[in-house]
């Protein structure tokens, strides 16, 4: 489960949980023309901490490229290229199928058997099934639904995370302002 | 002590030792103008456009080495700034743009003069700031000048709305260290990087050095010259490192690249080592990266590790302070010699010199070439000279050598027309012992003449020269080699110079001829306050050498030898 195609790449990066570092970050691709396949960014466990998991299209050096320019900005703090390193990686897919027959559902109910998925929601039309895996394999799984007919679909995008011990983190407090002290946010 | 948020932005500017700030007052940024009553001792210089106070704050950066300041108002005034700030982001120039914003209640609901400011500026500062609390006034403030100066400097812009300026709180300033988790410029070398630039140092039977702007930011003048004469390297500079050595020292060879000299470009693509310092292989510096340098090994020293593999893959690449690393080199340069190369090297420079076209008999024409060299004569090769963009900022480069760092100014990575004027004023506020040149061309001029209002309010002794060829110049000469001369849109109306000067109360002169030049120069050197001397130079004039865009660097289209009678 560490393998990841040669040209994708997989960035992971700490960053303040401030308003526009998203908007910093997905600028700073645009404008260096680095092609993102997917970007999803979440809290941590610390709370003035976000994470963020980047894929792209790119070659190793390019995503060492990549790599210095995100240190460039001011709010990123730690960066890494997952993808060089063993590592787990996940994407997830809501994707609702068609219901309507027994053959339908009986594909879907074997196609879960067959991979990491499940039905999370069935009625008389149409139902929902999520997979968790890795991309390829989450690709693979949505053509083998194409035949049941798929008429909707979202996708969370790859989230990874280095193997063993291995571990990207931060000791970074914020300094409290007056204001945080005082108990709300000033950002 | 109780602030209003607009005195505390004025209160913080002080203690980061801002003296003169430049800028253009209106509705969201009135509290912060009001306040200046009560800061004196902060001279504000009122330019006429805001690009103009951009630029200026710029000129003041790149002549002091201290942090630029810019003020301007939310909407119109803060979008005027986006030129010069993107100047000074491509040219690593550390200037601070505090701009108005509507007020919080409001943002986002396109209020009058509301724009979003921070968004447009993402891609062209170092990093920008929407306050949105007075508590946040003086940190961000602190945290700009330090983001802005140090590292690869930058520009950094700061928004604030209306109502924060007029929020008022207790004042305590926010000493202690300052915190920024993912901001760390590096410093020194690692061990193993300096063993291995060594070697290749030592090995070179042709180095060459490449030394940039950042040689200048570093304060490593004395450091680089240490280098080159222990190593007997010769040194090629780019246009904006220009002042990074001495262009007299026997072992400077002058500027690289698109319009620099032969001998110099021949040297890169023949060396077998380059060390480069402080700057970032340009395209106008490399021409086809394909057929770069073909033979040397590449040392890169550079104080932004995007920058390392960037355009060109290099043998030993090193983020740190050029200063400190040359620091960490020099001990283990071999003294040697290179007679071989450095004769070499020689005999292209000699066959430049009898291509040189001030060797040449050019009969009653006056060149833009000629105006430079004579003001560079005239004023003893020791003036600051702040440049617009063209052929005679690129004749500029060739023919007024510069000995000191921070003298020559120009915008060379946006290549701003319209940068020269206000640069220049900025550029004397900050050093006001020094003689100031802006030399622009007929097109650029027009571009910013606007702040010559300023220099007069201001009473700020800069010395102008418009070069006058009747043409956009560099865009002319494009277009008699790579469009069959077809000038469009480039032959160019100007006002009478003389007299547009004389209505904003400015002495001025127009020269026609060469015997008039240095005269003239005399002339605007005795006078106090601002003038103006216009040249009315050959209107069809090329730029040579010239490796065309994209070209290989040793492909140089070159000036013809003289036919020999």
């Amino acid at each position: 489960m560490t393998e990841t195609k040669s040209n994708n790449q997989i960035l992971a990066a700490l960053v303040e949980n401030k308003p526009g570092v998203l908007n910093r970050v997905a600028s700073l691709f645009r404008r260096r023309n680095f092609n993102i396949n997917s970007l999803t960014v979440g809290r941590t466990h610390q709370p003035h901490i976000s994470r963020m998991t980047i894929t792209v299209d790119a070659t190793r050096a390019d995503a060492r490229r990549i790599q210095a320019n995100l240190y460039k900005l001011i709010n990123v703090i730690r960066v890494e290229v997952v993808s060089t390193e063993p590592h787990v990686s996940r994407d997830l897919a809501l994707v609702k199928v068609r219901s309507d027959d027994a053959d339908s559902r009986n594909q879907l109910t074997e196609l879960c058997e067959r991979y990491p998925a499940r039905i999370v929601d069935i009625g008389p039309k149409f139902a929902i099934v999520e997979i968790t895996a890795q991309e390829d394999l989450v690709e693979d799984f949505i053509r083998a639904l194409q035949p049941i007919g798929i008429v909707e679909m979202v996708r969370t995008g790859v989230v990874a995370m280095g193997r063993g011990v291995r571990i990207l983190e931060t000791d970074y407090e914020p300094a409290m302002t007056p204001t945080q002290a005082n108990g709300h946010h000033v950002f | 002590m109780i602030l209003t948020g607009a005195e505390i932005i004025l209160e913080c500017l002080l203690r980061e030792g801002v003296e003169v700030m430049f800028g253009y007052p209106g509705g969201t940024i009135l509290p912060t103008y009001d306040a200046m009553s009560k800061y004196p001792q902060l001279r504000h210089v009122l330019v006429r456009h805001e690009q103009g106070a951009c630029h200026m704050a710029d000129g003041y950066a790149r002549a002091t080495g201290k942090v630029g300041v810019a003020l301007a108002t939310s909407g119109p005034g803060a979008t005027n700034l986006v030129t010069g700030i993107a100047t000074a982001m491509m040219d690593s120039s550390p200037v601070v743009c505090i701009t108005g914003q509507v007020p919080r209640a409001v943002i986002g609901s396109d209020a009058f003069q509301e724009t979003d400011v921070t968004g447009i500026t993402i891609p062209i500062t170092k990093h920008n700031y929407l306050v949105t609390d007075i508590e946040e006034v003086a940190y961000t403030i602190r945290e700009a000048f330090y983001i802005a100066r140090t590292g690869r400097p930058g520009p950094v812009l700061i928004d604030i709305p209306k109502d924060v300026q007029n929020q008022k709180m207790e004042f305590v300033y926010p000493e202690g260290e300052i915190r920024l988790p993912g901001y760390a410029p590096p410093d020194s070398a690692l061990d193993d990087d300096v063993r291995a630039a060594l070697e290749l140092i030592n090995a070179a039977e042709r180095p060459l050095i490449l030394a940039g702007q950042g040689i200048i930011r570093a304060g490593a003048t004395e450091l680089l010259k240490a280098l080159a004469e222990r190593g007997q390297i010769p040194v090629a500079l780019t246009l904006l490192g220009k002042g990074a050595m001495a262009e007299d020292h026997p072992m400077t060879l002058g500027m690289m690249g698109m319009h620099g000299a032969a001998a110099v470009n021949f040297a890169i693509q023949d060396a077998d080592l380059l060390i480069a310092l402080g700057m970032r292989f340009d395209d106008r510096v490399t021409g086809n990266l394909k057929t770069y340098a073909p033979h040397a090994k590449k040392i890169h020293v550079d104080i932004d590790p995007s920058e390392i593999n960037k355009n060109v893959r290099v043998t030993v690449g090193i983020a740190g302070d050029v200063k400190t690393v040359i620091e960490q080199f020099l001990p283990g340069v071999r003294e040697t010699t290179h007679p071989t190369w450095l004769n070499k090297i020689r005999d292209w420079q000699e066959d430049s010199d009898e291509r040189e076209i001030l060797n040449q008999d050019t009969g009653n024409r006056l060149l833009a070439a000629q105006v430079i060299n004579d003001l560079w004569h005239a004023t003893g090769g020791n003036a600051v000279t702040c440049t617009d963009v063209g052929q005679h900022q690129m004749l500029e480069a060739q023919y007024y050598p510069h000995q000191r760092p921070k003298t020559l100014i120009t915008s060379g990575g946006l290549g701003t027309m319209g940068f020269g004027l206000p640069a220049a004023i900025g550029a004397k506020l900050g050093r006001p012992d020094e003689e100031v040149w802006a030399i622009a061309g007929d097109g650029g001029f027009q571009m910013t003449l606007c702040e010559l209002a300023t220099a007069v309010q201001e009473n700020v002794n800069v010395n102008i020269a418009v070069i006058n060829n009747g043409f956009l110049g560099m865009v002319r000469q494009w277009q008699e080699l790579f469009h069959e001369s077809r000038y469009n849109s480039t032959p160019m109306f100007s006002p009478d110079f003389v007299k547009l000067a004389d209505a904003y109360g400015i002495p001025a002169r127009r020269v026609t001829t060469r015997a008039e030049v240095a005269e003239a120069v005399e002339w605007a050197r005795s006078i106090q306050g601002p003038t103006l001397i216009e040249f009315v130079v050959e209107k069809e004039d090329m730029v040579y050498p010239m490796v065309p865009a994209g070209a290989d660097l040793h492909a140089m289209i070159r000036r013809p030898k003289p036919v020999q009678e």
